[in-house]
């Protein structure tokens, strides 16, 4: 026994004196490639929905070596997997900026995590790239955020069925956390601005997983039987989506009476189940799968034949991937470095194609301007875009319909340079964010 | 040189078929061909209008069109302009003409594109289709568009409910067009009129009623409320009236709702009755062997993927098999020798679910699957317009209380129950005479886990089929277990269906997430009261346990 202890010592060893001998090898590498630092959740609860957005990235960065490279060198991604576990998504930043030295991170997804990593990349000056819509209330100078602000995603939802379906009354239904209480709370407060009684509004919460909806959607039920329109506004995240929506269908909730309008549920989501009873629900995006579009369809074929998969779908967070990619490309060849406060300055008015037409823009506070589509689900678990917005609407960090972020803007360009600038008291931190 | 014959063939067939056509009406109205032929370029709202005079049209065909434009069949060849009728799978194999209804071979995917509706097209198109169908032959299609006119009371006409009325000849179907009769009589001019309507919509259950009337009583302005008070009086009795009665049909809804849970929690936890209620082993992968049970299906789906009903008959006695297998390997390779030892024994069965989990990842990837339902579980069986029973509900509190029933049986008659019972009492009497005690323990842990796989077939009905199915379920089938009583089949139960009623009780005060923990509270205040559960087993097993 003794001896085998020694044996697997020494082994070890060896083992461990080989990664160091490697680990040397490719910081010598180092110097003529750029690294590219890619932290999505590879397992646990996340993996479902960030494995795809690592692949998304690991295929740009296929791409652009193809293409030459950048500056010249050769990307090179540094992939790790944070395990949907939040503290590790902040050790995982360190690991990424300190010992592998990388250049830009794409990652996270919840808001969680990267509520986890923003500390550590501001204390490394590191570069993060958020492709996933989220509450807002934020603005970092590290941060380039890819994905929808409220106003990109949930504030037009609601118009539109506002106006153009005509619904009186309001179910918010989301998961508890972060996310979906503020816009919960967002939304809110815009509806009450715009004259919706109390009494017109029901605000529900579930937890993460939550699979048992039968009280919840026949309170849906009762709360739509009024005689005045009624529509649910989905924050609803994640696997507790698929249960509601079967349940919603087998009692029979159609569309066309009670629509279900999700900010939560893409192609992908619905690649897990049989669509046919929920035809007509909305889902509001920056971008679809169905969208015409000579680049659509180009990022399309290179996704399939990448996964070697011609049945996989392609969605809104890979189209944020997929423009905060190209953005930063094309940043970096503006600045003609890799440089992190280079590239920051550089990327400020930087614009890329969108996948579904037209341009997004790079705006001072570090969100895009993108256009706004809401899609009805079709039987093939495809949407069918049924309205968009006429042109790109800029993103907000800080939303104009809650009374504590009203006066507070973002903007990273120098004099104010200052992610929550108030506007009244023209003062940087002028208020904390609202969890 | 092929497609240009087609196409040219095409085109003439086409002119042929609309000139038919034209020449029967062609002084009235634009014919359907044309009509129809406009849907393809129009925005939603003029497809609407497009609708509403297709209706008109004095053509049976009409009606098959917009049904199929409402069911997403209705497409058109891209080159030519064609209308398809296509079946539901969308396929361009099975492609009609849509007026003459011959099969249209040779298109691909591409060459078609489908003519597509939104919602409010939807609702305008079930209106319409319903106004036809109410002289239908079927007694089910009139119901199902009596039940819509319901919806649309507003834009029909009273001459065409009456004449509706006249002709109809089942009683339940003239019940609804007596209450789409009411709703439209309480926008009438006379009083009389009015108060004939509210009486004859005293005690109807449909949720339209109800919208109805309270639109109808929102409509009073302040000083109508003092002159004509009877009838406002009568509007709101009726309306309370109503309300009580949809508010009892609630609470019984919500016991169903409770029942429904709780047989999922039984038929989670029953498995663990075994293993841990049984054999006293902690078994943190016991979710996984659920997990197990529903992947079974999806592959048993994957290999019988056109009789889907026969696939859940056949997934029962796979994912018994499989998850059973599992659990017996897993007990000869690691648990025998953790025996005696909880704390190991907890370690290293969560482990193996981490293990099992990746392992599923990698497998089938960490994407959802999806397991098909096949038609006789969706829906739901109405008893009354405020109280209708999801179909699956129904057959998962029925399977569950099958699959118990049958365990007890196993339990209680068979030689293999009477030794595991043995084993459980008295290990080493039961050795001394003989029984081989290493393959009962064996031989429980895998009827426990495969009762898990039989779970996970009926979760597929209801819930995600991925990787972290198990994890969902893990915590309620401990609480289950531990609050029915330690070893104890009708605790679990009396423990499962206690826990699933109390959980829909608090839900309705007190929102999703507080009514777990109420749950949660408690169950802990009842285990320091009684810490063996609900029925706890009594004599030399409790103290071996």
């Amino acid at each position: 026994m003794k001896k085998l202890g020694l044996n697997t010592l020494s082994k070890a060893t060896k083992v461990l004196a080989m990664t160091t001998l490697a680990a040397g090898i490719s910081l010598a590498n180092a110097a003529d490639t750029i690294k590219v630092g890619v932290l999505h959740s590879l397992s646990g609860t996340m993996a479902i929905s960030e494995t795809t957005l690592k692949d998304t990235v690991l295929m740009m960065v296929e791409e652009q070596n193809k293409k030459g490279g950048l500056l010249g060198k050769q990307l090179e991604a540094v992939v790790v997997d944070p395990a949907s576990n939040w503290p590790l998504f902040a050790e995982k930043t360190r690991e990424l900026l300190e010992k592998d030295k990388v250049d830009v991170i794409f990652g996270c997804w919840t808001s969680v995590s990267r509520k986890s990593v923003l500390p550590v990349v501001e204390e490394l000056n590191g570069l993060l790239f958020y492709p996933v819509q989220y509450e807002g209330e934020e603005s970092s100078k590290n941060v380039f955020y890819t994905g929808a602000a409220p106003n990109q995603q949930a504030i037009p939802a609601v118009d539109y069925l506002m106006n153009d379906v005509g619904v009186k009354r309001w179910v918010l239904a989301g998961t508890d956390y972060v996310y979906p209480r503020t816009t919960n709370k967002i939304l809110e407060s815009y509806l009450k601005s715009k004259g919706v009684a109390a009494k017109d509004i029901m605000i529900n919460y579930t937890p993460f997983g939550h699979s048992d909806w039968q009280t919840i959607v026949s309170d849906i039920k009762k709360f739509g039987s009024a005689g005045v329109k009624t529509a649910v506004v989905s924050t609803i995240n994640g696997d507790a989506n698929v249960p509601f929506y079967k349940e919603l269908a087998n009692q029979g909730v159609s569309a066309e009476d009670i629509p279900v309008v999700a900010f939560s549920v893409g192609e992908e989501e619905l690649s897990g189940f049989d669509t046919k009873p929920l035809v007509g629900h909305l889902a509001a995006w920056n971008y679809f799968m169905s969208a015409d579009g000579k680049e659509n369809d180009a990022f399309i074929k290179q996704w399939h034949s990448f996964t070697k998969d011609d049945k996989r779908v392609t969605n809104d967070p890979m189209e944020a991937t997929y423009i905060g990619f190209n953005m930063w490309t094309k940043a970096v060849e503006k600045a003609g470095t890799a440089d992190v406060s280079k590239v920051q300055d550089a990327m400020i008015g930087i614009s890329v194609p969108n996948l579904t037409g037209g341009m997004a823009v790079m705006n001072k506070n570090h969100h895009l301007s993108k256009p706004v589509l809401i899609g009805e689900i079709q039987e093939d678990g495809q949407f069918d875009i049924v309205w968009q917005t006429e042109g790109v609407v800029p993103g907000d960090a800080w939303t104009d319909y809650l009374p504590e972020s009203k006066n507070l803007i973002s903007d990273w360009t120098a004099p104010i340079n200052c992610g929550n600038y108030n506007t009244a008291t023209k003062t940087c931190g002028g208020a904390v964010a609202a969890e | 040189m092929f497609t240009l014959f087609r196409r040219v063939f095409f085109a003439v067939l086409l002119l042929s078929a609309s000139h038919n056509l034209l020449a029967n009406n062609a002084d009235t109205q634009p014919s359907l061909a044309e009509l129809s032929q406009q849907l393809i370029s129009a925005n939603y709202k003029e497809k609407a209008a497009l609708a509403e005079q297709i209706a008109l049209a004095e053509d049976d065909q009409a009606i098959v069109i917009l049904q199929a434009l409402l069911d997403s069949r209705l497409y058109y060849v891209k080159s030519n302009g064609q209308l398809l009728l296509v079946d539901s799978s969308g396929e361009p194999d099975s492609a009609q003409d849509a007026f003459t209804l011959q099969a249209v071979t040779g298109l691909g995917k591409r060459d078609i594109k489908k003519i597509g509706v939104n919602n409010s097209l939807r609702v305008a198109l079930r209106s319409l289709i319903s106004r036809a169908q109410i002289s239908s032959k079927h007694k089910s299609q009139r119901m199902a568009a009596a039940q819509n006119l319901l919806k649309s009371s507003d834009d029909i006409d009273r001459a065409f409910i009456d004449q509706a009325l006249a002709r109809e000849t089942d009683n339940s179907v003239a019940e609804v067009l007596h209450l789409v009769r009411a709703l439209m009589q309480l926008k009438a001019d006379q009083t009389e009129e009015r108060i004939e309507g509210l009486s004859a919509l005293d005690g109807a259950l449909y949720p339209e009623v109800r919208a109805g009337l309270s639109e109808f009583i929102r409509s009073f302005s302040d000083e109508e409320k003092l002159s004509r008070k009877n009838e406002y009086q009568l509007a709101q009795t009726t309306l309370t009236d109503i309300e009580k009665l949809v508010s009892i049909n609630g609470y019984i809804e919500n016991l169903y709702f409770g029942l429904a849970l709780g047989a999922v929690l039984l038929l989670a936890a029953i498995g663990l009755a075994i293993t841990f209620g049984v054999m006293g082993v902690i078994n943190m992968a016991h979710g996984e062997m659920i997990m197990l049970g529903a992947y079974t299906t999806y592959v048993v789906q994957l290999l019988m993927p056109e009789h889907i009903g026969l696939s859940l008959v056949v997934a029962v006695p796979a994912a018994f098999l499989v998850s059973g297998l599992v659990g017996v390997l897993i007990e000869r390779s690691v648990i025998r020798h953790l025996y005696g030892r909880p704390l190991e024994t907890l370690l290293a069965t969560f482990g193996i679910s981490l293990i099992l989990q990746q392992a599923v990842r990698s497998i089938f990837s960490p994407l959802n699957r999806e397991v098909a339902t096949p038609d006789w579980m969706a829906g739901t069986f109405m008893i009354n317009p405020a109280l209708e029973l999801t179909w699956n509900r129904l057959y998962i509190i029925i399977f569950s209380l099958m699959v118990l029933a049958v365990l007890a049986l196993v339990l209680k008659r068979t030689l293999f129950g009477l030794q595991m019972r043995a084993v459980t009492m008295n290990r080493p009497m039961a050795s001394s005479m003989g029984i081989k005690t290493g393959w009962v323990d064996a031989l429980t842990f895998g009827l426990g886990s495969g009762i898990a796989g039989i779970a996970g077939v009926a979760l597929s009905q209801l819930t995600n089929v991925g990787p972290n199915l198990g994890q969902a379920y893990i915590i309620d089938s401990f609480m289950v277990v531990v609050f029915g009583g330690v070893g104890n089949l009708w605790g679990t139960l009396v423990g499962a269906m206690t826990l699933g009623v109390a959980n829909k009780i608090f839900e309705p005060l007190a929102g999703a997430v507080l009514a777990k923990i109420m749950v949660l509270v408690f169950i802990i205040l009842f285990i320091q009261k009684r810490p063996r559960g609900l029925f706890a087993l009594k004599g030399r097993a409790v103290d071996n346990g």
